[in-house]
């Protein structure tokens, strides 16, 4: 079998696995994240639904930043469209489920492509930077809370009486919500790998490779680099509206802060930035862990340590963030990178086989 | 009148503790190609060193003398921990530089966890003189000391910054780094030194601009996101400017400043438009980069 073929039966196979957690009963100690010791408990539900979630805006982003080579800053601005105008549109005018997928849809798609435009005329540092701009303006913009419609600091709860009654918010519904997650991260997965095997998806690593030659050959980097950004807010928008159903609050230091946008690209660059499974392996150790150091610095007997070794231990932040930066400096190309390095090891070891030019 | 003329004074402080901020920024971005997404953490830092000797070592000498302490702290803070970041951190990434930027970004999550851990997400106080809280009367006009403060302070720093990169021989050998790396190293030139120290100095220079943001702008309370916050209008004076222009940062400074305060004070009593300032600065970077994609002072520096 190929290498690809076995990642696919890979995915198939880990898929299948994560749709049947719901079903499993077991009680296994330490290592799940919620308070319960029960594989299907509604805690530890919810946090693979985050993996999820996060694994396909994570999914997203790298479409624009592994892929095209562009560092946005902005994921947050999307994601937090995806999660305001869903929920504005449910709870505060009313709407249908379908108008409010609809106006959600639209909204994003227009404001994509407005930011875009404007942020593309950038390249480089210069990009991110406009990007972060756009993504602070919005988040100034929901913390004020224009005409009552987003709640301001306070936040925004999801009126569920307009949705059907297996997505409403009830703690019986976590099982739904969890599957719905999933085929949003299936979902997200199938797109990302069709665009990105077509023509368009080969111009996009082109570009990121070298814009100038693409210019040359006679196709407008500039609209595929638009394209790229768009999908990236489409997909991190869809992660939204999924997030809001889950966690039935929007808040603006939850989903519109730029600490939203560094967790994102923390999980990209964790897992492997420009790699078919890298993101969601890194979105999957990000969210878990940070659920599970929380849990693990509320143990009875953490309080005992020396504040020496308890403060830094008790906050989460402060792990992710020295692993991220030891990744940074000595795991280059992430958990992906690693891998492959490690295959690339195996392979020169036998030396019957043929050279091969080994990713790096 | 006197509105206009307080507002423009406040303006031009906040304009003044911006371009301090964003100077060193837009240097290391100039000479390195380095984001530098620490240097919120480098201002952070500078305020609570600043609170930390202030209200425990030195709180027994006079209130100016204190004060005093609290900017060198700030300072010291600010260059060595920016130092620091640049030998251990940036200097083995060398040729990466996107990883460079997400090294400062790990390093930034890191030490305002520990921030908040040590020391808790609620604001401290910092002891200052009451004199900062006066104002200075000119016939009608009453102006605050406190921007008076930051006004001087951005000032020396602008003058000082110009001689430093004019007439000394490390200030060439950075200008002409930032024209040119690869040039300035073919003629020999240690240009891995010149990275330093324009960390040092970056660094120095956000400790003071985080200190006084605290103690002009916030009423003298140090938080362990503020640097952060600061952050994001210093990355906007540097792209307004022009990257590695430093008086191109001075001028959007001035810009941003101006633009923030003044549609704050006029729109932003309207309910609904609390943010509008900040909304507004935004919008001004848009409309430069539809005018001037590289910035007012874009390339020359």
């Amino acid at each position: 079998m190929s290498a690809r073929r076995w990642s696919l039966t890979l995915g198939v196979v880990l898929v299948a696995l994560f749709a049947l957690v719901p079903l499993a009963g077991w009680h296994v100690p330490w290592v799940l994240p919620g308070t319960v010791n029960v594989v299907n408990a509604t805690g530890t539900l919810e946090v693979l639904a985050l993996c999820f979630i996060f694994g396909g805006v994570a999914l997203g982003y790298d479409v624009l930043f592994g892929y095209t080579g562009l560092l946005s800053l902005g994921p947050v601005t999307f994601f937090g469209t995806g999660v305001y105008v869903f929920d504005i549109a449910l709870t505060r005018w009313g709407w249908s489920l379908a108008a409010a997928l609809a106006v959600t849809l639209v909204v994003t798609l227009l404001l994509a492509l407005v930011l875009g435009a404007i942020a593309l005329r950038v390249g480089g540092i210069a990009f991110a930077m406009v990007t972060l701009a756009f993504a602070q303006a919005f988040y100034y913009l929901v913390e004020d809370n224009p005409h009552n419609l987003t709640g301001g600091d306070t936040g925004l709860a999801l009126a569920s009486n307009r949705l059907p009654a297996v997505l409403s918010g009830a703690v019986s519904n976590t099982r739904s919500l969890y599957w719905l997650a999933l085929v949003y991260l299936v979902l997200v997965g199938v797109v990302v790998r069709v665009v990105l095997n077509s023509a368009t998806g080969r111009v996009l690593v082109a570009v990121r490779e070298n814009e100038q030659r693409v210019e040359v050959l006679g196709l407008r980097p500039f609209g595929f680099k638009l394209a790229a950004f768009t999908l990236s807010s489409l997909i991190a928008a869809g992660g939204g509206i999924v997030y809001i159903l889950l966690i039935g609050t929007a808040v603006p230091s939850a989903v519109a802060s730029i600490t939203l946008t560094l967790s994102i690209l923390v999980m990209v660059v964790l897992g492997g930035p420009g790699s078919a499974w890298g993101p969601v392996a890194g979105a999957f150790v990000y969210v878990y862990l940070q659920q599970y150091l929380l849990k693990v610095a509320a143990e009875p007997s953490f309080a005992s340590l020396p504040a020496v070794a308890r403060v830094p231990l008790s906050q989460p932040q402060f792990l992710l963030g020295a692993l991220f930066v030891l990744f940074v400096l000595f795991v280059p190309g992430g958990f992906a990178g690693a891998v492959a390095r490690a295959r690339a090891r195996r392979q020169s070891r036998r030396p019957a086989a043929p050279i091969s030019r080994g990713e790096t | 009148m006197t509105v206009l003329a307080d507002l423009t004074f406040s303006a031009v402080a906040l304009s003044a503790v911006y371009f301090l901020a964003a100077s060193g920024l837009s240097l290391i971005y100039g000479l390195m190609d380095v984001l530098n997404f620490a240097h919120g953490l480098f201002m952070t830092l500078g305020a609570y060193a600043a609170w930390d000797l202030t209200t425990h070592l030195t709180s027994t000498l006079s209130a100016p003398l204190n004060f005093a302490v609290g900017v060198l702290a700030a300072i010291v803070a600010g260059a060595v921990v920016a130092g620091l970041t640049e030998l251990w951190l940036i200097r083995p990434l060398y040729g990466r530089p996107i990883s460079q930027i997400l090294v400062t970004i790990g390093l930034d999550l890191a030490a305002v966890g520990l921030l908040l851990g040590g020391f808790g997400s609620n604001s401290l106080s910092m002891p200052v003189p009451l004199w900062l809280f006066e104002a200075t009367h000119w016939g009608s006009l009453s102006l605050p000391n406190a921007d008076f403060v930051a006004l001087i302070a951005g000032v020396v720093v602008l003058v000082g910054l110009e001689w430093f990169l004019r007439r000394t021989r490390y200030g060439i050998i950075i200008r002409a780094g930032v024209e040119n790396r690869d040039m300035v190293r073919a003629l020999g030139v240690d240009v891995g030194r010149a990275f330093t120290l324009v960390f040092i100095l970056g660094g120095a220079m956000a400790g003071l601009a985080g200190l006084l943001n605290s103690v002009v702008f916030n009423g003298d309370l140090v938080s362990p996101l503020q640097g952060d916050g600061l952050l994001i209008f210093a990355f906007i004076v540097v792209v307004i400017g022009g990257l590695g222009s430093i008086r191109g940062s001075a001028v959007a400074a001035l810009l941003v400043g101006v633009v923030q305060d003044f549609s704050n004070y006029y729109l932003g009593s309207h309910p609904g438009m609390a943010e509008i300032g900040n909304l507004s600065v935004v919008l001004l970077l848009a409309l430069v980069l539809e005018w001037r994609p590289r910035g007012l002072f874009g390339g020359t520096l």
